[in-house]
């Protein structure tokens, strides 16, 4: 009987250590990364980064994606009604974190449609084709070509922007600043800094909102 | 068997054996889920070694049953061998080349160093360690 409760009361200690480990090894990621929001900013932004939003917003939506990551193809369009809702109060920042196999060819190209001024109508056509050219988990070059063929890009130039060693470098930057932020799952987010404590839309919305209200503090 | 005050009994021995198992497994699974660090493919073996112990140990301490090591036994050493083998890889003793996880997650990646020696293999290579003794130290004293 004794055996029992204390048997039954070490269960509920490994279980309450292992709840405040977690929210406390939580709450000094967060103040880690609020911290270097400030000291390295440039960490979550690089010059090479690709801006979606006015030059004025205050809210850094800093995304961490791989265009053969089913999950960042499925936020894309949530992002964009967050965006939408806010009107000129949000910048979306986008960084590589291409952890799929062959992935990195895709970010590639979609580096090279830039020099086209067709960077953000790729990625959106890389998106929603993304079926077509995965497959379990793996990103297979061949199919996307005819696809970006039909939504207007000049396929022939991309092949020969594509290979600058500039572009290569800039992966392998972001992949560094990943491993920094300790991105290991796609998409990675973060807004003004702040990570998510839970991954989720909701948990999303939330932190963009208290961002948003923290900086536009009078409502319209 | 004689029984003494001074020497803790054979169901204190199995209880410390379940703890080390138990938070050995609470342990790997906040690594995993709670710090994010993607598990290796040789992690994953000794983690289907650990987490039955955490189960067949607390089974036989209720009531006390001393075949207990006989069901434990084998998993605390295939574990403890396949982390001996894990910390040889990771300390370059055995070359990466011939090791089976080249894809996914390497095995020799550095995640932490605690106190500046104890990663995550040796930490797996201790609990093992200290299942596998205690469970050799309780048949023993069952035998007698």
């Amino acid at each position: 009987m004794k055996t029992h409760i204390i048997f039954g009361l070490t269960v509920l200690v490994l279980i309450a250590a292992f709840m405040f480990g977690s929210s406390y090894y939580k709450g000094k990621q967060a103040e880690k990364f609020g911290f270097m929001a400030q000291e390295n900013a440039s960490t979550f932004v690089r010059d090479h980064s690709q801006i979606l939003g006015s030059d004025d917003a205050k809210v850094y939506l800093v995304e961490f994606m791989d265009p053969a990551c089913e999950t960042c193809a499925a936020f894309s369009p949530f992002v964009k009604q967050i965006m939408d809702a806010n009107p000129g109060r949000i910048k979306l920042v986008i960084r590589y974190a291409p952890f799929h196999e062959g992935a990195d060819y895709f970010v590639k190209i979609l580096e090279a449609t830039k020099k086209q001024g067709k960077y953000w109508e790729t990625l959106d056509t890389m998106y929603k084709t993304q079926r077509l050219w995965t497959r379990h988990h793996k990103a297979i070059p061949e199919k996307i070509w005819p696809i970006l063929t039909q939504a207007g890009v000049n396929v022939e130039q991309i092949r020969r922007d594509m290979n600058d060693p500039a572009i290569a470098k800039l992966i392998d930057q972001d992949l560094a600043d990943a491993k920094t932020l300790n991105v290991r799952k796609t998409p990675g987010y973060f807004v003004n800094g702040r990570p998510l404590q839970t991954f989720g839309s909701k948990q999303l919305l939330q932190l963009v909102q208290s961002e948003i209200r923290a900086h536009y503090p009078n409502p319209n | 068997m004689t029984h003494s005050n001074q020497k803790p009994s054979n169901l204190t021995i199995l209880f410390l054996c379940w703890l080390v198992a138990g938070v050995s497994a609470m342990g790997s699974l906040f690594f995993s889920y709670v710090m994010g660090f993607a598990p290796c493919v040789l992690c994953w073996y000794q983690r289907i070694f650990l987490f039955p112990l955490v189960i067949i140990l607390a089974v036989g301490l209720f009531p006390f049953d001393k075949n207990v090591v006989k069901y434990a036994l084998p998993l605390a050493i295939a574990g403890w061998l396949t982390a001996l083998y894990h910390n040889l890889l990771y300390a370059g003793i055995i070359p990466e080349s011939i090791q089976p996880c080249s894809q996914g997650v390497s095995c020799t990646e550095e995640y932490i160093e605690l106190f500046g020696f104890l990663s995550i293999p040796m930490l797996s290579l201790l609990s093992f360690s200290t299942i596998t003794a205690l469970l050799i130290i309780l048949s023993r004293r069952i035998s007698k």
